[in-house]
């Protein structure tokens, strides 16, 4: 961008005499936009309150046209129905929490030390190293699909949340991504004056590293979890005893057992199935939000 | 022994990263080469794989349901990741301005991708219903027509799931806002001195900024649209008549419904080698579109 000297002193004059203009161009643009927003969050709204309402409506009133917005009554019988009326959700509900919290806690941990190592330590072959890692971010998961379903299938852990739960001990690459960046931020200084008094490897992990990049960490938490929750091929592929359906696969066997026959009860089952997530967001919003823009931006 | 610090470091580094290294090869390196193997093979999983040479791929080409499901794939990203920068940038300036309830605005649009997997396939099935969801409901209150057949039309399938996946353009969003907030205000001010309309500053100052954070969301974005599942899969499941076929179901159906694991595994390395090709271009056509600020300075 190219400013003549020549070209600023009449802009400064120009500026002083627009400055009440310009004022009051801004208060207009701001009006405008909050205008266009208030229209732009409908569609991102609406189809919540339509789930939320739904999930209170009577049958009946699901198969009214035009839609109602309002139950009448409210049934808030269907959200204990919608947990064991059709199929037994509040078991699946549980299988999802037995198998995704400690997937979850196995990914992040691991991956943090995973992380530590990259950010903290030189080493011969450590750019090459990352370059691997990030370059499995962009392995489709179908193309490994078929021999880790062999594999598990050899090792007699089908219809177990084994496959689910233990590939997330190594460490994943995006968290590993995730995590350095995060770390990276560790001022050296504090590792060395750590080192100085005495802490090792560990303990300056321990005490330092994991401490300094709790946002990331909680970060990791919440999107790993997330993704385990609402995972949907993976026990697709290796569950099928009725018994330990995880809430997702339940949610799907629910429209397999009524088709789609009674939607109050299955937009009450989805709610819940939503819920912990929506929950966990709002808790650490600020942690998660600090996490997508770490990942995306760097 | 006495080893030197540099040595120690290099000894650390290996061994923090070890789990992923493990990982690496267990779950990712081998399955990919096993994959390869098997794509030449057939393979039912009872049996051992029997070689068959190139005849999977070649099988590929006559293969109608693969020719149908690289259609819609294709069609599905070239619609969803451009039509979703457009909307997500626009959001992202809309929602940078100050104004009242901005807190509501960001929060509200960013909501939809807490609900993933099931849920949304759900709720959108009911917001799709012909007969009484919403979304025809608004069709018939605007224009007096009753609304297409959306997941069940042919026609209308694919617009339909182009809009499932742009109501949960939130996370993207939130990487432009922290991009557009990562630009100097004094650019904009200068701009403005010179001259510059809001038009001419959105294309010559927002833009450039902006390109990598464009081009790493158009990477991630077509990977992920390339591979899509879990919403298609309980949406429609390809359907009707394959108008909804997509990559990654079509391959789940010849692995896991038909057993058909080697010709599975030829279309998962054909789908690698295009997210690959994708990649790549992606990175060829960077250069000349990409604007790193580091550069600038060299």
């Amino acid at each position: 961008m190219s400013m003549q000297s020549s070209d600023i002193l009449p802009a400064k004059q120009a500026r002083s005499r627009n400055r009440l203009g310009k004022k009051q161009q801004q208060r207009i643009w701001n009006t405008v936009t909050f205008i266009v927003l208030c229209g732009v969050v409908v569609p991102f709204v609406l189809p919540f309150l339509w789930m939320l309402s739904t999930s209170f409506k009577t049958l009946d009133q699901t198969v009214r046209f035009p839609p109602e917005w309002l139950p009448s009554p409210w049934m808030w019988e269907n959200y204990p129905l919608s947990l064991t009326e059709i199929v037994p959700l509040y078991r699946y509900f549980w299988n999802s929490i037995v198998y995704s919290v400690p997937a979850t806690c196995f990914a992040v941990f691991s991956s943090a030390i995973v992380a530590y190592g990259f950010a903290k330590f030189r080493a011969r072959g450590r750019q090459a190293m990352f370059m691997i890692v990030l370059s499995t971010l962009l392995i489709p998961y179908p193309v490994v699909m078929i021999p880790q379903f062999i594999l598990f299938q050899r090792l007699g852990w089908i219809d177990t949340y084994l496959p689910l739960i233990v590939p997330n001990l190594f460490a994943s690459p995006f968290l590993i991504f995730m995590l350095r960046q995060f770390m990276q931020g560790v001022p050296s200084e504090i590792l060395d004056a750590a080192r100085i008094d005495g802490a090792g490897v560990i303990g300056t992990f321990w005490r330092i590293i994991l401490p300094l990049s709790k946002l990331g960490l909680i970060a990791a938490s919440i999107l790993t979890f997330s993704a385990n929750w609402n995972d949907y091929l993976g026990p697709l592929l290796y569950i099928n005893s009725r018994d330990l359906f995880t809430l997702q696969i339940g949610l799907t066997s629910f429209v397999a057992h009524r088709g789609t026959s009674h939607w109050e009860l299955l937009m009450a089952a989805s709610v819940l199935a939503t819920l912990p997530v929506l929950i966990i967001f709002f808790v650490a919003q600020k942690a998660m939000m600090q996490g997508i823009v770490v990942t995306g931006l760097k | 022994m006495q080893l030197s610090i540099r040595r120690r470091e290099e000894l650390w580094f290996y061994t923090l990263i070890s789990p992923w290294v493990l990982g690496f090869l267990a779950f990712t390196a081998g399955p990919l080469l096993a994959s390869l193997f098997f794509s030449f093979t057939r393979y039912d999983v009872v049996s051992p794989p029997i070689w068959t040479g190139l005849q999977n791929y070649a099988r590929l080409l006559e293969d109608d349901l693969f020719l149908q499901a690289l259609k819609v794939t294709t069609l599905y990203t070239i619609i969803t990741v451009p039509l979703g920068i457009v909307v997500s940038l626009g959001l992202a300036l809309l929602l940078n301005r100050d104004v009242p309830g901005i807190r509501f605005f960001r929060t509200a649009i960013y909501l939809p991708t807490v609900t993933s997997g099931v849920a949304l396939a759900l709720l959108w099935m009911w917001l799709f219903n012909p007969e009484f969801g919403l979304i025809n409901y608004g069709v018939a209150a605007l224009t007096g027509w009753r609304g297409p057949l959306w997941l069940q039309s042919e026609t209308w399938v694919l617009p339909a799931l182009v809009l499932m996946a742009l109501w949960g353009v939130g996370g993207t969003v939130v990487i432009y806002l922290a991009g557009l907030q990562g630009i100097p205000t004094e650019l904009y001010e200068a701009a403005e001195l010179d001259g510059a309309t809001g038009v001419t500053r959105l294309w010559s100052i927002t833009l450039p900024l902006l390109s990598p954070v464009i081009f790493f969301t158009t990477i991630t974005g077509m990977i992920g649209t390339f591979q899509v599942f879990t919403t298609i899969k309980v949406a429609t499941n390809g359907g009707p008549n394959y108008a909804s076929l997509v990559y990654v179901v079509y391959l789940y159906n010849v692995a896991f419904r038909d057993f058909q694991m080697g010709y599975a595994s030829a279309l998962a390395w054909v789908l690698f080698i295009i997210v690959l090709l994708l990649t790549l271009l992606a990175f060829r056509s960077s250069a000349s579109w990409v604007h790193y600020e580091d550069e600038e300075r060299r």
